[in-house]
């Protein structure tokens, strides 16, 4: 996919020298045009349209979650289903199954996670808005955090300050030299590493794919525009916007999956006793 | 921020501000979820637990009931044909002693009809023989009476006389048997309206 984007990239920079040329998207993408700037208490927001999306986004996935459950049925009608589905599918999938027996009172935790990642990650592709406000490195950074601060609390409360650290820091079974080595890079994996690969896969993968979407529909347009023989890739660059919106979509899902998957592993880590 | 400001901007060095609304628009979804949707779920998934727990209740007992109900009709049956055997069995059993107890009855019958033919044979036969004794006597005593009245002398009175009192008697010989053998075939068919016809000759 990449290799294709640079193809692309190849072609316009030939094209780009008749008509003023292609201007690629760049890093403005993401820093709209500033609607409205207050400050509270010395800290400046900004509300763009990214902001704008990201409320959307939430109400939108919460009206959804109210309607699913507002009628709550034994057998359930199709909104209640797909509710539930999406509830039972973190709750037993994750809560349940990777978190271990004592999990199931992180499933709302978990669950929300899932479904404001998903919420938000959906705008990449939903028309009008096409842009994730995942993409922007606050939101994955803010999650990140929180689960941070969650499995480690979890952690102290389930085994003990000390007994927590220690199982982190000492493996069990380690020759005792090796602690040299392995104990800072488990203080740094634990501490450090979790919640910025955390943070920032998801980022960079909002962030790639909607450059890659933005780079061939405004390829489209511009090969279409340049009015010579380049119009010929113009449709062929329009349908691979359309074919990675697809693949968008299972990004969408997947990263915000795996995101929750990973919150989950650590759950269970701080859950249960390190072995 | 202006245009300029944003292509030089570091995408990994957010603003606060944008952190603080991140947070916040978590937190309401966090909310809602933890206060209103995952309850609800849970509450369902607990109702709907019940109620197939419930339902498969219902139809153990239910099969159970079944179980019993078909136990039940199975030994009734069993009692029933039980019952029928024996009754048949009884039935047989009574029709022969019926059936003896007509043979018995037919034999005694049978017996007594002869036994009252006998009697009546011998009475017949006293009567008779009563008869014929009184009669002997007085024809004896009128012979006796003759014979001395008459000459003895005279051989061919006398002959004639023996020969009247021969024929006087072939005379009640040949009547007495008449009048007996009438008497006898009347108390036979007197008695035989009495005699038993078994019901299996019917």
């Amino acid at each position: 996919m990449t290799s294709s984007a640079h193809a692309l990239g190849d072609v316009l920079a030939v094209e780009s020298d008749p008509g003023g040329g292609f201007t690629p998207p760049g890093i403005g993408e993401f820093y709209p045009e500033v609607l409205t700037s207050f400050s509270v208490l010395g800290v400046g927001f900004e509300i763009t349209r990214i902001t704008i999306i990201a409320w959307v986004a939430t109400l939108a996935m919460i009206a959804f979650l109210v309607a699913t459950v507002r009628k709550p049925q034994i057998v359930p009608g199709k909104m209640q289903f797909i509710g539930e589905t999406g509830y039972s599918f973190i709750r037993d999938g994750i809560a349940r199954d990777v978190v271990g027996p004592k999990g199931l009172p992180f499933a709302p935790f978990l669950a929300s996670l899932f479904f404001f990642i998903l919420a938000n990650n959906l705008m990449a592709i939903i028309p009008f808005a096409q842009i994730s406000p995942m993409s922007k490195f606050a939101f994955p950074l803010v999650l990140a955090l929180i689960c941070w601060v969650v499995y480690i609390v979890v952690g102290i409360k389930n085994q003990g300050l000390w007994p927590y650290f220690r199982d982190i820091m000492f493996l069990p079974g380690v020759p005792k030299p090796m602690y040299l080595l392995i104990t800072p890079l488990e203080l740094l994996q634990n501490f450090i590493v979790r919640p910025f690969t955390l943070a920032i896969r998801l980022f960079a993968n909002m962030f790639a794919g909607h450059m890659l979407l933005v780079t061939f529909a405004l390829g489209a347009t511009y090969l279409l525009s340049v009015g010579n023989f380049s119009a010929v890739f113009g449709p062929i660059s329009a349908l691979m916007a359309i074919v990675m919106t697809f693949f968008e979509l299972l990004v969408i899902f997947l990263q915000a999956y795996v995101f929750t998957m990973l919150m989950g592993t650590y759950l269970n880590g701080s859950v249960e006793a390190a072995h | 921020m202006s245009i300029l400001a944003a292509e030089s901007a570091n995408p990994l060095l957010p603003p606060v501000g944008e952190i603080i609304v991140g947070l916040i628009a978590f937190a309401v979804l966090l909310f809602v979820v933890v206060k209103f949707v995952a309850p609800r779920f849970e509450q369902v998934f607990q109702a709907r637990r019940s109620a197939i727990e419930g339902g498969i209740e219902r139809a153990e007992a239910m099969q159970a009931e079944a179980e019993a109900a078909l136990q039940q009709y199975r030994a009734q049956l069993a009692e029933a044909r039980n019952e029928a055997a024996q009754i048949r069995d009884s039935a047989r059993a009574e029709g022969q002693q019926i059936i003896e107890q007509l043979r018995a009855q037919a034999q005694e019958e049978s017996a007594r009809i002869v036994a009252r033919g006998e009697e009546q044979l011998a009475a017949s036969r006293q009567q008779v023989v009563a008869e014929l004794r009184g009669q002997i006597g007085t024809l004896a005593v009128e012979l006796a009476g003759r014979v001395v009245g008459e000459s003895l002398a005279d051989d061919a009175r006398r002959s004639g006389t023996v020969d009247r009192f021969l024929d006087e008697l072939d005379e009640m010989a040949a009547s007495n048997p008449a009048g007996n053998g009438g008497a006898q075939p009347a108390s036979g068919a007197a008695t035989g309206s009495t005699v038993y016809v078994p019901e299996g000759n019917r």
